[in-house]
């Protein structure tokens, strides 16, 4: 067992810090260097960076708090909403079971309308297509609808290397973006900003990419959104292929749907000549009618709303309205490993709706970056150490810590429109990790240890008895007036308990052996005079 | 997550298909799915207002008229957004413009996208609506046009016939062919980006104007 | 009715009278209880952990010493939904190994009639008016486990309505996790206090002179932090509040 905790490894270079002076903007590169999440620590020490920013504590639970009253409302309108998760969830269950009979149909109802159908099989092989597409169109930019695909296989760093500009037009890209960052929400990458750091942003960066910000911008969010009005239009305008990820495929016609607000989707889908969309290959719907479950739960889930702005779904190319040339690449990447896993399969089902970022109390204190993924929080931590391929060989310490990045509260599954049991395959993957770097003669870690020794305690009760009389001693040598443990130094696990934790010393009667002289007796009952006083002012009172 | 770059060049495809064939070794059951969901609006609602007011909930400009009263109903928000240059897709019905003092951009020749952004409006109608969730779809036929033109205008105007709402998502869902290119549109353009509080006004039309027509109008 | 107590490791060891309590509580009631000797763990924090080998002793051992009984109580939501849930994956688990072929059947015996505390008193002994009287203001913390995994529902809310005395204040975020998480509490111990310290401030607001859970688990980390920082708050478990006084006055 790893314990990432411990790791030496330093922090990541942080993310935030502009880059050097005239890095960016050159020889048609967008930016440059486009961070990545490479370097991120293992969880326990990204998290205690982020935790020490107070500015984005305060960013993230406004707006987590403000969505998740807004998703409970949404939802609550529906008396219907159970049996819609059912149904979506049995959709996509019957997708991944089904899966390669409805690729290849879903690749003959594109081919069938006019599209054209690439298979990948990793991030470099996408990125191939993408680039080599964009150049045959004699292209030196394209423009971007947001898609957690594309960011997983870094495409914008694969088309930058190649010389070819890729625009995000997502409001929340384009401050990331422009910002030199990394996102850190599914949904809403730049969750972690006010308007205030936005303001600032735009002001910096817009006119390095392109028409800059109005001099009088203002913090308003009005205002922005009208600043990043104006500053992509141009953009719109003049592209000539677009990128653009995929909500759902359906495998009977070949249609597409993308689902989005802000009309920078429709935009990047309606006014150039090629379309390039880059799906996972659990995208898959298998008929037009499924869409009517979907569409009710992905709008209610992501962003509280009975239904989004936009919704634009096409099927291949239209003659006259439109992209005339359409390409459709399948990404694995993983997911065949993902799908190899009886339990693991269902974080499959997800439809990055962002539910379970938004109510997890974890995500919601060290936010989306300190998973050193592009998919953050619950989903984030099922998702990612699958596709490294936990299922086939052991991973690096940041991955297998990601499965022990929550408190297994369970708010996740309790949202998740597909009814992704996320606890339960966060503790089944722990137990990979732990089967990966299983007890041996190697040098045990202190929490395989601690619960080595446990396990071995209590598998004998007369074990457990005499180790609580044990401990029951040590306890009240350590232990202060009141019956307290107050702030211990000692080795992990101690002082990672202690550094802020009192905790109440071993009783000097266990239960155990309390029944054993008078329990069994009757209710009359009670515990010795000086024990009875030491409840009277119970471990846990305050002083 | 970046794989492993591929091995040989081969047949990406066969190699996917191969692989997944392989995950599902444990042949898990393809399920039967349960359509335990709502259909049809729930009983005795007034589709007709239920559209009204959804619609007008997400912030766009409800107006209810009778088929005389269209034109009237058009010219007026025309007017009052101050629109001269106006698009216009084919199929419309000529008496929907009648009142209107504008200059008409018709899309044939198709219209460049620099004039389109040069509009101040587009007149559209729709192919269905959707009571339960203040939607219109379009679907790129008459009075419709392609997908561009109801896009880049800053103000869009739809006029939804009362007979074309149907109650809920599933009910356009089974009305919808999606042979055409689709269009939902619920509301005007937003963004919740910020703050995650809902802005109105991105890139699609900031404002949305419906004119709901029927016979007898509702408040 | 031949009812077992499981009183759970982590309270035979640091919270004897929450054990204590619920003899006390169930004998008032007119409902015998036995402790059988043989018990240790559940094994939830193995599991949780991934250790899921280590698991197989300490439910084979858990299954020897309460089958035959009518019901099993425990003061533990966390506990009983571990037994409830991952008592058969960890038997299923065995037996696909060979390692215990029948532990599932054993499993599916008694697991069924493993209760939370506040479960059994409302739905078997069908009780909401323990007859308790503790004149305070209390808090109510809804612990994830008892919430989420087991779904006790308001059945421990009604219990603490029905004591005489008792004044039931609503907690800010009471649903929000308290960031105990078991060994997330050690091995994410920074990303636990933060969560826990929010909650210390939501208990703080309530106005509560005590807080109490179906859990000593998060009661022991909520208490840990409330103490260290010398708060005026007390922490219970439910059964307590619902036993009264050890001295029967
Ligand atoms: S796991 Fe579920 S809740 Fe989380 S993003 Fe995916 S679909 Fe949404």
């Amino acid at each position: 067992m790893t314990a990432p905790d411990r790791e030496l490894q330093p922090l990541a270079p942080q993310p935030l810090a502009p880059p050097e002076p005239g890095a960016r903007g050159r020889a048609g590169r967008p930016f440059e260097p486009i961070p990545t999440y490479a370097g991120t620590p293992p969880f326990p020490r990204a998290a205690r960076a982020a935790l020490a920013d107070t500015r984005l504590r305060a960013n993230l639970q406004r707006a987590t708090a403000t969505i998740r009253a807004k998703r409970a409302r949404a939802v609550a309108e529906r008396d219907d909403w159970e049996a819609l998760r059912l149904a979506g969830a049995a959709i996509k269950n019957e997708v991944l079971h089904d899966l390669p009979a409805l690729l290849v149909q879903l690749e003959r109802a594109v081919t069938d309308a006019g599209g054209t159908v690439h298979w990948a099989r990793d991030a470099a092989e996408a990125n191939a297509i993408v680039t080599r597409i964009v150049r045959e169109h004699g292209a030196t930019e394209v423009v971007k609808v947001k898609s957690m695909a594309t960011e997983e296989i870094e495409l914008n760093e694969a088309l930058a290397e190649a010389g070819i500009a890729a625009w995000e037009t997502d409001l929340a890209e384009l401050i990331v973006q422009l910002g030199h960052d990394l996102p850190s929400h599914i949904l809403v990458p730049a969750i972690h900003r006010n308007r205030a750091e936005i303001r600032e942003i735009f002001r910096r960066e817009m006119a390095l990419a392109g028409r800059p910000a109005p001099d009088d911008l203002s913090d308003e969010p009005r205002e922005l959104a009208e600043a990043a009005r104006l500053h992509l239009r141009e953009k719109f305008l003049r592209a000539r292929v677009a990128v653009s990820g995929a909500n759902f495929a359906i495998a009977e016609t070949g249609t597409i749907a993308v689902v989005e607000s802000e009309g920078n989707g429709r935009m990047c889908l309606t006014l150039p000549e090629v379309l390039i969309t880059v799906m996972g290959i659990e995208k898959l719907l298998p008929r037009w009618q499924d869409l009517e479950v979907f569409l009710q739960l992905l709008p209610r889930s992501a962003t509280a709303e009975r239904m989004n702005p936009y919704t634009s779904m096409w099927t291949g190319v239209t003659p006259g309205d439109g992209p005339q040339a359409f390409h459709l690449v399948l990404l694995d990447n993983g997911r065949s490993d993902v799908l190899s896993d009886p339990v693991g399969r269902q974080a499959l089902r997800c439809i990055r709706c962002s539910a379970c970022l938004n109510v997890c109390p974890v995500y919601e204190r060290v936010g989306g970056r300190a998973y050193g993924s592009v998919y953050p929080g619950p989903i984030g931590a099922i998702l990612t150490p699958q596709l490294r391929g936990i299922v086939r060989h052991p991973v690096d310490a940041q991955t297998a810590s990601l499965p022990y990045a929550s408190s297994l509260c369970g708010a996740c599954f309790e949202v998740c429109p597909v009814r992704i049991d996320i606890p339960g395959v966060l503790v089944h993957l722990r137990a990979q990790v732990v089967r990966q770097h299983p007890m041996g003669p190697h040098v045990p870690e202190p929490d395989e240890l601690v619960l080595g020794v446990a396990s071995w305690v209590m598998e004998r009760p007369r074990r457990l008895s005499i180790a609580e009389r044990a401990a029951g001693l040590a306890g009240r040598v350590v232990a202060r007036r009141g019956g307290r443990i107050g702030a211990l130094r000692g080795p992990w696990p101690v002082s990672a308990w202690f550094g802020e934790r009192d905790l109440p010393a071993p009783a000097r009667e266990s239960f155990r052996a309390w029944w054993r002289r008078v329990g069994r007796g009757g209710a009359g009952s009670t515990p010795s005079g000086q024990e009875r006083s030491r409840q009277g002012r119970a471990p846990e009172d305050a002083p | 997550m970046n794989g492993p770059v591929s091995r040989h060049p081969g047949d990406a495809r066969a190699e996917i298909l191969e692989r997944l064939r392989a995950a599902l070794a444990d042949r898990p059951p393809v399920p039967d799915v349960p359509r335990a969901y709502r259909r049809a609006p729930e009983h005795g609602v007034d589709v007709v207002a239920l559209f009204a007011s959804q619609v007008a909930d997400y912030r766009a400009t409800v107006h209810r008229t009778d088929p005389g009263g269209v034109a009237r109903v058009i010219s007026d928000v025309l007017e009052a957004r101050g629109a001269r240059r106006v698009v216009v897709p084919a199929g419309m019905p000529d008496a929907w413009l009648r009142d209107a003092r504008v200059e008409r951009l018709t899309d044939d020749p198709p219209l460049a996208s620099a004039t389109l952004d040069g509009a101040d409006a587009v007149v559209t109608g729709c192919a269905l609506a959707i009571a339960e969730t203040g939607t219109i779809v379009l679907d790129g036929g008459p009075g419709q046009g392609r997908r561009a033109l109801s896009l880049v205008p800053d103000v869009h105007l739809c006029v939804v016939e009362a007979g074309r709402i149907v109650g809920t998502v599933p009910e356009a869902i089974a009305a919808l062919r999606p042979v055409r290119p689709l269009t939902w549109i619920s509301g005007p353009s937003a963004t919740s980006d910020i703050e995650l509080n809902r802005v109105e006004g991105v890139h699609g039309p900031r404002t949305l104007h419906v004119v709901i027509v029927e016979e007898t109008p509702g408040a | 009715m031949r009812v077992a107590l499981f009183v759970a490791c982590y309270n035979d060891l640091l919270y004897p009278q929450v054990g204590r309590a619920v003899v006390r509580l169930l004998r008032r009631l007119g409902q015998p209880v036995e402790f059988p000797p043989g018990q240790t763990c559940c094994g939830q924090m193995h599991f949780n952990t991934g250790y899921r080998e280590a698991c197989v002793p300490l439910v084979q051992g858990f299954v020897r010493v309460f089958a035959g009984y009518d019901a099993v109580v425990t003061p533990s939501s966390s506990c009983a939904s571990m037994v409830r849930h991952y008592h058969a994956t960890v038997a299923r688990e065995a037996a696909d190994a060979g390692t215990d072929p029948s532990l599932p059947a054993r499993v599916a015996e008694v697991a069924p009639r493993v209760y939370e505390l506040s479960e059994f008193l409302v739905d078997v002994l069908g009780v909401t008016d323990v007859g308790a009287r503790f004149p305070h203001t209390v808090a109510f913390h809804p612990t994830c486990h008892s919430r989420r995994l087991l779904g006790v529902g308001d059945r421990p809310e009604r219990l603490l309505a029905a004591v005489d005395g008792l004044t039931l204040v609503d907690m800010p975020h009471a649903e929000t996790c308290c960031g105990f998480g078991g060994t997330f509490a050690v091995k994410n111990a920074d990303t636990s206090v933060a969560m826990g310290l929010d909650k210390v401030a939501d208990v703080l607001a309530s106005g509560a002179e005590v807080l109490t859970a179906s859990d000593t688990s998060c009661l022991m980390h909520i208490g840990g932090l409330l103490s260290r920082r010398g708060a005026p708050v007390r922490v219970m478990h439910m059964a307590e509040i619902l036993a009264g006084p050890e001295d029967g006055g």
